[in-house]
């Protein structure tokens, strides 16, 4: 306990110590095959690990804690492989240099569920070498041979001499005989696992009980003021001209001035703040957006879903197939803008001096930040320095591309001499603009003798996520984004290998990219899964309706040649009970996805009361994750990311009448709430194959298998979300 | 005005009408407290005020001079997590944890008044917590595994 303590309460001391600069943070950019370089705090061993003389171990971490769990899975990979224990293991967050980028974005990005699988063997050949170098060093010192080494919590031991030595008391070995990092290193077979694969609790568990962790929010650092933005009441309107004489007269305010978020207030602290925004008088230029409205939207997207679209897949003939049906299943499918309403609002300390800008951001994606506001100072990428504090949620928020709330912040502290942070009222994230976009699905189908589909149309319409970003040539293909489309085609797209489990014969997939108005389309946990995943999996249990077949069974006879998808539906079946019959009012869905390579699927069990109020009593989930790192990590991933996704299919909703954001708070942009939680009972599949992640997959089911129980109880199907517009309210 | 914070008798300078979310963070450096919605929507700034939960982001410090608060910061005595927090820690609940301060110091407020509460009561009692990560499963198993260690004389 005290190591932890002393551990976890580091960041905040350090940034008292050092005026604000996080020191460690910049002074070890070293490749991963470089020689151990020695440095104030301990050698370098390889970018990952540094060992220190007292035998303080440090992880450098690229990829960031916002409750995904990556603190702990990295730590545990490194400790296994150097026999340490993981809580044990100091941790940094990775300095923003293109040696930590992730190997699969190529930036330094946490995003897309891939943390688990992307760190698998990175941190354990980190930690493999690592130990590979002490080993030889102890064997040099000790003139015996390595075979006779062993390791344990940090000590190699000599079981003939009776000889042990800490890992930091061989640092001197190492460069005394200047031993090199292997070529290569051989890793732990899963059978001699000790942490790997055992529930292990989280990393930064401890500070998280007592108060001490630290978010970006809970920085202070001297001299540092504090802003608080009044914001256009449309989303890019701009200011004309404003008075401040009030708030400038109130307690704690130091300035108040015009920059391209709108009016911001520099105070002593944030309540000072935040009260002198209240005195202002402000003159907004409201601009293009203020005609916006969802509903128009709405109007517009199911127009265009009646147009051809860009064709994406057409395998078979659908068109040919429907056009000859007797009995066409047809259904359009709306789902609303949702806000991802972090817990901590955005918040951003920034300070920038000379031709350098240092910032205290929690953010899922470093490298942008720091290319964006290098853009906008006009400064080398390298003089910018991102310091990453823990987030309090991110659920994609925080993987901002244009990065609005740093930038914002940068812009603040520009010609103040002083560290800037700026802080978003709950309100201004509610009203942020960034939103899941909205989405149109406009479904066609048939089923043929067996009652089997025999023919699938879909016309996606909704507003890219990735067009005309610096995304656009790896996420747009023939003028599609593949977000759009998630989980949605059969065949290989992009750099999506394939979407769906799913085989229907004749399948054919358009899309519509809506005009990008009003908004900015922002990816929420599970990114296009999200609506696609509504939509696909609730006009298959409208088919397996029409065609009078179980819609378990018909998901298991789709995805026959899907060997693990298979196998986690026929496990669902079994552990669901799937075939017992159910009361009165009571109702049974399921929903399976595939994300990020991992199946998943779920069974749920609703209960309705006349006045459409319901309980969702129950939740199994099955899931397949490769080699399951940490069941107890990805048991709370699962269970969070379903109460997410069931949250904002329930009520999750935002509307915009005239430009104007209609919610503010959640009193009016409800979430989920404990006694609105279902009961959840997570099945992992034990599997050899290499880890997948967890993070998004439970998100994406759970809404259509909640509206497909809701069928099953009521006869009746809902087509717009969130649920509650439609009377069925989650109680 | 005096008040005492985590049993200590404290001295703030702060406006009448700033609400004890701000003071205990940016005056007594308390920042185990949470800000979350500004309008006693969510819970992250859940404290104890005489030994009940208040949401101190609508309370204005003048209405609890002289009263006793207690934090996040003020749970673990001697370095001794409470009962609360080692039922939380056990059951591994937090994600993010930015809410877990406010739910820590619901769920103790809640045993204090109810040393057995039953499932319904638990969900009553903690429903004006909101937890965006979807912890709940694990809050209901902790705040009845803390029930457990307080009748064992755990804490």
């Amino acid at each position: 306990m005290s190591q932890q303590t002393s551990r976890l309460n580091l960041s905040r001391r350090q940034f008292v110590q050092a005026g604000g600069a996080l020191v460690f943070a910049t002074q070890c950019p070293v490749a991963f095959s470089a020689k151990a370089q020695a440095s104030a705090n301990g050698a370098m061993m390889n970018s990952f690990v540094r060992i220190a003389p007292d035998n303080v171990i440090t992880m450098l971490a690229n990829h960031s804690e916002f409750g995904n769990g990556a603190y702990t899975v990295m730590s545990m990979m490194l400790a296994e492989e150097l026999d340490v224990d993981y809580q044990a293991i100091e941790l940094e967050a990775a300095p923003t240099t293109p040696d930590y980028y992730s190997p699969l974005f190529r930036e330094y990005l946490t995003a897309g569920s891939v943390t688990t699988g992307s760190s698998w063997l990175p941190m354990r050949t980190a930690g493999a070498k690592a130990r590979a170098m002490l080993l030889e060093a102890a064997a040099t010192s000790w003139q015996v041979d390595v075979a006779e080494l062993t390791t344990r919590n940090g000590v190699v031991h000599h079981e003939g001499s009776g000889r042990n030595s800490t890992y930091g008391a061989l640092l001197e070995a190492i460069a005394a005989f200047d031993i090199q990092p292997p070529e290569s290193v051989r890793l732990k077979d899963s059978s001699e696992f000790k942490i790997l694969g055992k529930p292990a609790r989280r990393y930064e568990g401890p500070a998280k009980v007592d108060g001490s962790a630290t978010f970006g929010i809970d920085l202070k650092l001297p001299d540092m003021l504090v802003g608080a933005v009044a914001r256009p009441p449309v989303y890019g309107g701009t200011v004309i001209d404003f008075d401040a004489t009030d708030a400038l007269a109130m307690p704690g305010v130091a300035k108040v001035k015009a920059i391209r978020a709108g009016v911001v207030v520099l105070a002593d602290n944030y309540w000072h703040a935040q009260k002198a925004r209240a005195a202002l008088k402000i003159n907004w230029n409201l601009g293009a957006n203020s005609t916006v409205s969802t509903e128009q939207f709405y109007r517009d997207y199911r127009a265009m879903a009646d147009q051809p679209g860009m064709l994406a897949e057409d395998i078979g003939d659908a068109a040919g197939v429907l056009e000859q049906a007797d009995d066409v299943v047809e259904a359009v499918y709306e789902m609303p803008l949702l806000a991802h309403a972090t817990l901590e609002p955005m918040n951003c300390i920034a300070q920038v001096s000379g031709d350098t800008c240092t910032i205290w951001s929690g953010t899922q994606y470093q490298s942008n930040d720091q290319e964006v506001i290098s853009r906008f100072l006009g400064i080398p990428q390298e003089n910018v320095t991102v310091n990453r504090p823990l987030m309090g949620g991110s659920f994609g928020r925080r993987s901002s591309k244009a990065a609005d709330y740093t930038v914002e912040a940068v812009e603040a502290a520009m010609g103040e001499n002083v560290p800037v942070q700026i802080i978003w009222s709950r309100e201004e994230d509610i009203r942020s603009g960034h939103y899941r976009p909205l989405f149109v699905h406009k479904m066609r189908g048939c089923v043929d003798e067996e009652g089997m589909p025999k023919a699938w149309h879909q016309v996606a319409v909704g507003q890219s996520l990735m067009q005309g970003t610096k995304h656009d040539p790896t996420y747009m293909v023939r003028g599609m984004d593949i977000y759009s489309l998630d989980g949605c085609l059969q065949e290989p797209f992009g750099v999506f290998p394939y979407g769906t489990s799913y085989q229907i014969p004749n399948h054919r997939v358009e899309s519509h990219n809506a005009p990008r108005v009003g908004i900015v389309p922002q990816e929420w946990r599970s990114v296009g899964h999200t609506h696609t995943g509504i939509a696909y999996e609730c006009f298959l249990d409208e088919l397996a309706h029409k065609g009078g077949i179980d819609p378990l069974e018909l998901r298991l006879r789709l995805s026959k040649d899907h060997a693990r998808m298979n196998r986690v539906l026929r496990v669902l079946r079994e552990k669901s009970q799937w075939d017992q019959p159910l009361a009165p009012g009571r109702g049974r869905g399921v929903a399976a996805r595939i994300y990020s390579v991992s199946p998943i699927a779920q069974a749920v069990e609703v209960t309705v009361a006349d006045n459409g109020d319901f309980t969702v009593d129950r939740v199994v989930c099955v899931v397949d994750c490769g080699f399951a790192v940490n069941p107890l990590g990805i048991e709370g991933q699962v269970e969070g990311g379903l109460a997410f996704g069931l949250g904002g299919a329930a009520f999750g909703n935002i509307d915009i009448v005239n430009g104007e954001v209609q919610q503010s708070n959640f009193h009016n942009y409800p979430v989920i709430r404990l006694p609105q939680m279902p009961k959840v009972e997570v099945h992992i599949l034990p599997s050899d194959e290499p880890p997948t992640g967890v993070g998004e997959q439970a998100t994406t089911p759970i809404a259509p298998a909640v509206a497909n129980a809701l069928f099953n109880a009521t006869g009746r199907r809902v087509r717009r979300f969130p649920l509650s517009s439609q009377g069925f309210n989650l109680v | 005005m005096k008040l005492t914070v985590n049993g200590n008798l404290v001295e703030v300078k702060a406006e009448s009408d700033t609400p004890l979310l701000w003071v205990l963070r940016d005056e007594l450096n308390l920042v185990g407290t949470k800000y979350g919605c500004g309008m006693a929507q969510c819970g992250a700034c859940t404290v104890h005020l005489n030994g009940r939960a208040i949401r101190s982001c609508v309370t204005p410090v003048a209405s609890v001079a002289g009263q006793s608060v207690d934090t996040i910061e003020g749970q673990a005595r001697g370095g001794r997590l409470s009962a609360v927090q080692k039922a939380w820690l056990e059951t591994d609940v937090a994600q993010c944890g930015y809410c877990q301060s406010g739910q820590i110091m619901a769920a103790t407020a809640l045993l204090s008044e109810n040393a057995a509460p039953s499932d319904e009561e638990i969900d009553a009692a903690m429903a004006g917590n909101v937890c965006r990560c979807g912890t709940y499963p694990r809050i209901r198993k902790a705040v009845r595994l803390a029930a457990d260690y307080l009748e064992g004389g755990a804490a």
